[in-house]
């Protein structure tokens, strides 16, 4: 059995501490403020690969900017899910996995699937609820996958589902004789779930290449970590199941790719699998209607200051891998590319009313274009 | 060669392992043990471990794994040691399973499959028919089979089905039930009702382990009042046979229907309004049922026997039906 890495326990992002009151009265629960950050490590990527990953986190986060836009004018509904301050645990991780490892990303990792080249035009479509969308307008948000061309499963909106399901794709692939590892995410709150239990269970019993990603961003909706679990990291519970464990800083997106690659290559080394914590703050409500009032100010404020994207473009040019001007620079070329996608989803057609009725089974002669990028327009 | 119900469902599912090297086994000791009813028997020896999974006791992860493998590609079986634990999946099968295909477009070829059913004194938690729970839920199928014939073919059609299938074995029928069965292949397609005794008097339709009091029956009302009742085994129930219930209303005029799961909610009610909708203009008669009453199922024999539809109650009702 691999046990805790206690040292990186040790160097989380968060500390362990007494409640402290915020600014506005309200306490700070135990343990939630930041701790020291640590400087960023390279962990042996190219310039190449360290402006692709600096890419892929601001657009994320300007791809998620232009839905909240799209959404605050009224073009697209339901729950809209912001990554603010988490996005590199959703870039480091996927960049971190072989193109054919199976990636099932939960409603706030966009980043991920944006690695797996998902395309912006695919979202706003999706957002849109479009005909030629991942899901024909039948659900929204980043509720889609698919399994063939992206090695993508999509999850539901029941929370820790998707951690049995992923150990079955990683049974699937080992029955097949394939070296394929499976990574999923689950947030704090959805580690108090059964099927967290059963699937992490499940996976250390088989041994199997699975990286169970814990996005804990200190709030479920909101509910903090001391109402949730009784265990200061938990990434504790990991020896309880017989699983490797670490507990990681979420926003240094190059601590979290090196250890999901360090998770990776037990699972090839058939060590089974690896819980990782990620521990960051939820910098925006639950979803967009939701104004987190109860947050408090000064912990918001002390996580403002750990951003992800800030903390790595200053290791960028510290390093001498950009400068500021470089930076900038995809910042802007970003802005355009996103605005004419979001156009060119506007444009796509809405379903057919009668659509509601197919697709329920399987079906003779009923095909799905999957991706507006590969099918707009095509076949129809 | 003379075959057990259970026998059937065994042979079936070897059949398909033989025949398509995707298709596995998990679930609670099913391998080293073969089953608790031994459906699984000498699985482990012929197919290995890697197809024949025995899983730690939790069914939300044995369906879940099951789905994340159907995923890819692969025909899992996921074994329920009682169907009544499949109230543990009941997320994984509603809303993983069922809706994937409709929301983006991929399929979950799997089965979950377990005994159900009462008449072995198993009490509350040993004796569910949870069929309906899952009959309620669009992009599942659920079947039922009666006989030995249509237990193996019917686990063939659901292993070879695109969509998850819950297959629902009755116990009560394991080994009390035998026929001989073809050599060759063969599956009972998936959505068809057989008519067991033709009749032109009334109809009785039903499923599983009641197709049989309903045949006594129909032969006690030949035999004492002459009269002559058609009876349906529906096999599927979702999808039902809207046209096997519909043809048999507008032949008989008069309908009812038998079933082992509880009245508020079962199947009854929905054949019902079928026949309501589509057949209204030749009924001459309300439609009945015979059901097991709204409670859950009770262990000692006295209360078992008296919760439990039988030959008398069906008969009774039959001859209700056709002073109309």
């Amino acid at each position: 059995m691999t046990g805790v890495s206690t040292s990186r326990m040790r160097a989380a992002a968060r500390v362990t501490a007494k409640p402290t009151a915020g600014r506005g009265g309200a306490a700070i629960p135990a343990g939630m403020m930041p701790g020291p950050a640590a400087p960023l490590v390279n962990p042996g990527l190219t310039r190449g690969q360290l402006l692709e990953i600096h890419r892929h986190l601001r657009l994320t986060r300007m791809l998620e900017d232009k839905l909240t836009a799209l959404y605050r004018q009224g073009r697209i509904t339901g729950g809209l899910y912001s990554s603010l301050g988490q996005e590199a645990i959703s870039v480091g991780t996927a960049y971190a996995l072989a193109p054919d490892d199976l990636l099932a990303p939960m409603i706030r990792n966009i980043g991920s699937m944006l690695v797996r080249g998902v395309t912006s035009l695919d979202f706003f479509a999706q957002y849109m609820g479009r005909y030629d969308s991942p899901t024909h307008g039948k659900d929204g948000t980043l509720h889609f996958g698919n399994v063939d061309k992206r090695s993508l499963i999509g999850p539901i909106s029941h929370l820790g589902t998707l951690v049995p399901v992923m150990v079955g794709a990683a049974l699937a692939a080992r029955m097949r004789g394939e070296k394929r590892c499976a990574l999923t995410y689950i947030g704090d709150g959805a580690t108090s779930t059964g099927y967290f239990h059963e699937g992490l269970n499940f996976a250390a019993v088989l041994r199997l290449p699975f990286v169970l990603v814990v996005e804990n961003n200190g709030y479920a909706y909101s509910t903090t970590n001391d109402r949730q679990f009784a265990v200061a990291s938990i990434a504790e519970r990991g020896p309880a199941y017989g699983v490797a464990a670490e507990s990681v800083d979420g926003t240094d997106v190059l601590a979290v790719y090196a250890a999901t690659r360090r998770a990776l290559d037990r699972g090839r080394r058939g060590e089974g699998p690896t819980l990782l914590e990620c521990r960051c703050l939820r910098m925006k409500g639950h979803a967009q209607h939701d104004d987190m009032r109860y947050v408090p100010k000064a912990l918001l404020a002390a996580w403002a200051k750990r951003d992800p994207i800030d903390r790595f473009e200053r290791f960028l040019i510290a390093k001498g891998h950009a400068t500021k001007a470089d930076l900038e620079a995809i910042t802007r070329a970003i802005a355009p590319e996103l605005d004419a996608a979001a156009d060119a989803a506007g444009r796509l057609p809405m379903a057919a009313p009668e659509e509601t009725l197919k697709g329920v089974y399987s079906e003779p002669g009923y095909e799905r274009p999957w991706w507006p990028a590969e099918s707009a327009g095509a076949g129809r | 060669m003379t075959t057990t119900y259970l026998e059937a469902i065994r042979r079936g599912i070897w059949e398909e392992m033989e025949r398509d090297p995707d298709v596995f086994l998990l679930g609670e000791d099913i391998g080293v043990y073969g089953g608790a009813f031994k459906v699984t028997e000498g699985m482990l020896e012929r197919f290995g471990a890697m197809r024949v999974i025995d899983t730690p006791i939790a069914e939300g992860a044995i369906i879940g794994a099951a789905i994340g493998a159907a995923l890819m590609g692969m025909r899992p079986i996921a074994e329920m040691q009682f169907i009544d634990f499949i109230s543990c999946g009941f997320d994984m099968l509603t809303n993983f399973a069922a809706k994937n295909r409709y929301r983006w477009g991929a399929g979950v070829p799997m089965v979950v499959r377990g005994p159900c059913g009462g008449g072995v004194r198993g009490g509350p938690f040993h004796s569910q028919n949870p069929e309906m729970y899952f009959v309620h839920t669009p992009g599942l199928k659920v079947v039922a089979p009666a006989t030995a014939y249509d237990a193996k073919g019917l686990i063939k059609a659901a292993i070879r089905d695109d969509d998850p299938v819950i297959y629902l074995e009755h116990k009560y029928l394991y080994r009390r039930i035998k026929e001989d069965l073809p050599e060759e292949d063969y599956v009972v397609p998936i959505g068809k009702a057989a008519v067991r005794r033709a009749g032109s008097d009334l109809s009785i339709l039903t499923y599983g382990a009641m197709l049989y009091p309903c045949l006594e029956a129909a032969e006690t009302l030949a035999r004492d009042h002459g009269a002559q009742a058609e009876v349906i085994d529906l096999r599927s129930l979702l999808p039902l046979d809207r046209e096997a219930i519909v043809t048999t209303a507008c032949k008989t005029g008069k309908v009812m229907v038998v079933h082992e799961d509880t009245r508020t909610g079962g199947i009854a009610g929905e054949i019902a309004a079928i026949v309501n909708e589509e057949a209204f203009d030749h009924l001459d008669g309300p439609v009945l049922r015979v059901t097991s009453p709204d409670t859950p199922v009770p262990y000692a024999a006295p209360l078992e026997d008296y919760f439990l539809p039988n030959t008398a109650k069906v008969a009774h009702v039959a001859l209700t039906l056709l002073g109309y």
